[in-house]
């Protein structure tokens, strides 16, 4: 028997009872992409000899780390006894930056496979999607993924997972995506378990969309899961949140390449093009209506994306400038929630100042643009958003330590919070306490997972977080422990803004926004950074950390005392000019604090912490 | 000078000049430079275009003062057909290598040849090089005889360590042989020393100091060590048997030299050149400094004429070569053009004591003077009267003042 469907059901006059959609909820490398490729080989809608390694994952970048930043949906055939039904897998992000996208995709759903390694267990990320799952009413079928591999241990987390989504250990499903093993029946437990979406075809039409992605060729690909009514092609559709209207030059589904339909109903899941070239202008969580018969109430959920960490971007080669700005331009038509304006800094230049959903949206993007443009960039260090208000009363909102007030005497400074959520063997639990702690961390609980897991939980400032945390407690746990954290409002904080002082003149970018306990550890830090990094110069030149007009840690670089060629005839006056020459072209990369000339290259390393003592000689 | 040739243009085998060089000629001095291109050893900090006999490749130190004579006698012809005005020889310097290891004899033939050549001005400098070793008190009244005015010795160091670490072979104690011998022979006497060796002490430096002044030479020279690519020295520094020259030690040095000069009566003239009056300054090496003409003889000798630089083919076989062929033995050279002149004169005349005059700098460079005083860099008295003379600081500083003198 194939249970490939003889006749599938066609987009745009498929009964909603015979859609299931659903999504898969799993941690980076626990082989989501495998699974799902496997799934359009066995449904059939790739060929296996077509099928690239991981579909789904368009990206380079997502394809190398193993993650998926951006969703895609497909639809795919299953026949189960004599009824073809339509599956739409929505594929979600992967990361906690993500996590409105994610909750998005959910939105899209009536269901999830909740997919966990059955050599690792689940992940602090996939617990807290399985949450977000929860929220949305979603039915949930539990699976272990690489049951093929020897160090599997599909009894012991079987027990896990029926113990987090109450159930018995035996409903838990074993599959393997790699060898095809258990997939068919987890295809039928999809149309088994996971509700028909349910819709008012009548109505007015609502479609939510759940990704929007920017195609250089044919503009911005939104992808919709239709909720009441029917979305037609050439119908002017209108976007909920801005009232914009668009006309739709291609209505489809993803099978798993576009293909053009007669339209969408309800509770399909497909793609529209309306020819904008820009993902704002289609946003992830809006509702699409038609400008003809418009719906009166938008669907539920959606919010702007709103960055948390910010960073200087800036070219190391000043001439880039103008290519950095351009391509920032090109992302952004991809990347709803990159917002950057331009910056300029007396240590680095003109750049920008961008805005992030996290940390590793920072590094996507930066990798980015190193990647496909070619360019070569410094990011400064991460900041996240805070509200200072002076004692009139003012209050300022800071996404840049340049920002924070100076005149005026402050009365409160407010950060933002997050709940974290961490993973890891119990044996670890001491070392991740001492490291929240160390950041200001206030422990809420902590709670065993199965036999050896804890999941451990703080309230953390953001601001912590985004300064090398996750580093931190990767290395202090072998690499074992997994960090998921949400926004949880902020509270206010004894922070003060650090300046480094370069021979008097401020380098606005060392100043950071810290704690008031560890302002001297950051002052000592850095002042110690830049003595070893920049170069004599014919006077002294005093390095200082101040708070306000107070200086907490200094440091000097002694004058330069020799610098002249001792022999100079014949042909060495050549030699001579063409140093000088080649001096004369150096001192155009050397950035002017005050009088203090300093290279690039240093405060770079200064930033980036790569500490080598600069050479005696020049 | 190192030997490393500088990247130019090709030098056309009959080593015409371009009519640039000419220009002006008339009004500058000319010198010549023989260069010696022989050791008996090599010592590990010296990056010289310089031999030992297992280096020289089929060339031969006896045929050598033959080809040097060679090239003099070209050099007045590609000088005349270049129509570049003929001048009498204000100086003259033999420096190596060793000049003194051939015999006083070729010395003084070669030294013939340039008088036959170019004729001498009244009081003409004549100077060579020496090693303590390697002269006896007959070569040198062979040279007085000959017609060299002044001997300058590589003393290098009093200090046994130091000289050792310098390769140097000779004993501190023959010294004040050599000097004696050559006041003797009627010859003004120079000694150089170095400093900033590996090991050296400030008080190593100190006693090779005091050593220099109580020999009361007419002139000295103090140069900081430098540890060129390529030497045994920068081997032994890369590999960590030797330390590295340090730069506060070496400032320190030079204050401790330059202070003990002047109570002893040295004037510095330059950089890393003092003498006891004006009379007994180095006239060649002022020509260097101040853009003269000279015309340098010997494989990879540098020569200028008038804004045009070009030097020799570098070893003794290759140089052998092209004069053998009838070419000119230069393999490449450069046309400055006028603002890398202006370049030079600046970077040249910052080093010496009657330096640059201020008014003829361009604006950039004279709006930089006051800084310059203000930081300690150049003697504001000076300046007050036009010229930029540098400070103790600004002259330890020298290649720093010339950056800022010629920022736009």
């Amino acid at each position: 028997m194939s249970p490939r469907a003889h006749t599938p059901p066609v987009p745009a006059a498929t009964d909603p009872a015979l859609i299931r959609n659903f999504c898969i909820i799993a941690h980076i490398d626990h082989g989501k992409s495998t699974l799902a490729d496997r799934m359009l080989g066995i449904t059939g809608v790739v060929s296996d000899r077509d099928m690239r390694a991981q579909y789904l994952d368009r990206m380079d970048i997502e394809r190398e780390r193993g993650i998926t930043i951006k969703s895609q949906a497909v639809r795919m055939p299953w026949q189960v006894g004599d009824t073809a039904y339509a599956l739409n897998m929505i594929d979600t992000p992967g990361h906690v930056d993500f996590s409105y996208e994610v909750s998005r995709s959910l939105a899209a759903c009536e269901g999830a496979i909740l997919l966990v390694d059955a050599a690792q267990g689940i992940e602090a990320q996939t617990l807290a999607n399985l949450y977000l799952a929860l929220e949305n009413d979603l039915e949930i079928i539990p699976v272990l993924n690489k049951i093929d591999l020897p160090a599997a241990e599909p009894e012991k987390y079987a027990r896990e997972l029926a113990e987090l989504i109450g159930g018995d250990p035996a409903d838990v499903m074993k599959v393997s995506g790699k060898t095809g093993l258990g997939v068919e029946d987890l295809l039928d437990r999809v149309v088994e378990r996971i509700p028909a979406p349910v819709g008012d075809a009548d109505a007015p039409p609502r479609a939510m969309i759940f990704d929007s992605v920017y195609d250089s060729y044919r503009g911005v690909v939104t992808y919709v899961r239709m909720v009441d009514g029917k979305l037609n092609p050439r119908e002017r559709i209108q976007m909920m949140s801005t009232r914009a209207t668009h006309e739709i030059l291609e209505i489809g589904v993803s099978a798993p390449e576009p293909t053009p339909t007669k339209g969408l109903g309800v509770g399909e899941v497909g793609y529209l093009i309306t020819g904008v070239k820009d993902v704002r202008q289609s946003k992830v969580g809006d509702t699409v209506t038609t400008a003809a018969k418009s719906a009166t109430e938008a669907l539920a959920g959606y919010t702007e994306p709103l960055p948390m960490v910010f960073s200087g971007l800036y070219p190391i080669d000043g001439s880039d400038y103008p290519e950095l700005r351009e391509a920032l331009d090109k992302l952004k038509l991809s990347d709803a929630a990159l917002v950057y304006e331009p910056e300029t800094s007396v240590a680095l230049g003109f750049g920008f100042r961008a805005g992030f959903l996290g940390l590793l949206h920072l590094e996507i993007i930066t990798e980015r643009l190193q990647r496909e443009f070619g360019l070569d960039i410094i990011a400064t260090a991460p900041s996240v958003v805070y509200e200072v208000t002076t004692e009139d009363k003012k209050t300022v909102t800071v996404t840049n330590p340049s920002e924070f007030p100076t005149g005026a005497k402050i009365s409160e400074v407010r950060e933002p919070m997050v709940r974290a959520a961490i993973l890891a063997p119990k044996d670890y639990v001491g070392t991740i306490m001492e490291l929240c702690q160390s950041r200001r961390g206030a422990l809420l609980g902590m709670d065993y997972l199965g036999e050896d897991r804890v999941e451990i939980r703080y309230t953390i400032p953001l601001g912590e977080i985004v300064f090398d945390f996750f580093d931190q407690l990767k290395s202090k746990t072998a690499g074992y422990a997994s960090l998921d954290y949400e926004p949880v409002g902020d509270q206010a904080a004894d922070l003060v803004k650090v300046d480094i002082l370069l021979q008097g003149e401020q380098v606005d970018a060392f100043s950071a926004i810290v704690h008031r306990d560890k302002a001297y550890a950051y002052g000592v830090l850095m002042t110690g950074r830049l003595r070893e990094l920049i170069p004599r110069q014919q006077f002294e030149v005093p390095i200082q950390a101040a708070i306000g007009a107070r200086i907490i840690a200094r440091e000097s670089i002694r004058a330069m005392r020799k610098d002249v060629l001792a022999k100079c005839y014949g042909g060495d006056i050549s030699r001579k000019r063409k140093l000088l020459e080649k001096q004369k072209e150096g001192k155009k990369r050397m950035k002017m604090v005050g009088r203090v000339e300093v290279p690039q290259e240093a405060f770079i390393a200064a930033l980036s912490g790569d500490v080598e003592k600069k050479d005696s000689k020049k | 000078m190192g030997s490393a040739l500088p990247l130019g243009e090709p030098a056309p085998l009959d080593g015409l000049l371009p009519a640039s060089a000419a220009e002006g000629a008339d009004g500058r001095a000319l010198g010549v430079y023989v260069h010696v291109p022989f050791c008996r050893v090599r010592c590990g900090y010296c990056d010289f275009n310089t031999y030992t006999a297992s280096e020289l490749r089929g060339a031969r130190q006896v045929d050598y003062a033959d080809q040097a004579i060679e090239e003099i006698r070209m050099s007045r012809r590609v000088l005349a057909a270049s129509g570049v005005a003929s001048r009498e020889a204000e100086t003259v310097f033999f420096g190596g290598g060793t000049p003194t290891l051939l015999p006083a004899d070729d010395l003084v033939r070669m030294l013939g040849a340039v008088r036959e050549e170019f004729g001498f001005a009244d009081g003409a400098e004549v100077t060579t090089e020496a090693n303590p070793d390697s002269v006896g008190p007959e070569d040198l009244l062979c040279l007085a005889e000959g017609g060299f005015t002044r001997v300058s010795f590589g003393m290098q160091s009093a200090v046994p360590h130091v000289l050792a670490a310098l390769d140097r072979t000779h004993d501190p104690a023959r010294v004040p042989l050599v000097v004696r011998w050559a006041r003797d022979a009627g010859l003004d006497v120079s000694l150089d020393l170095i400093y900033g060796t590996p090991g050296e002490s400030l008080d190593d430096w100190r006693r090779s100091v005091d050593a220099v002044v109580s020999e009361r030479p007419d002139h000295v020279s103090a140069y900081a060590l430098i540890v060129e690519d390529g030497t045994k020295l920068a081997r032994q520094i890369r590999r960590g048997e030797l330390a590295q020259p340090d730069d506060d030690l070496e400032a320190d040095m030079y204050e401790l030299a330059d202070e003990a000069f002047a109570d002893a009566g040295f004037e510095w003239y330059e950089v890393s050149n003092w003498a006891t009056d004006a009379a007994h300054r180095s006239r060649h090496n002022l020509g260097y400094w101040r853009g003269d003409d000279w015309w340098g003889v010997g494989p990879g000798a540098h020569s200028h004429v008038g804004g045009v630089r070009w030097w020799n083919a570098k070893h003794p076989a290759a140089y052998a070569e092209r004069l053998a062929a009838g070419h000119s033995p230069a393999v490449g050279r450069e046309v400055l053009d006028a603002p890398t002149r202006e370049t030079e004169r600046v970077l040249l005349l910052t080093r010496i004591r009657e330096g640059i005059d201020i008014a003829s700098l361009h604006a950039g460079g004279r709006h930089a003077v006051a800084g310059l005083i203000a930081d300690g860099l150049v003697d504001a008295r000076a300046a007050l009267a036009g010229g930029l003379t540098l400070t103790r600081r600004g002259r330890l500083l020298a290649d720093a003042v010339v950056r800022r003198l010629l920022e736009d």
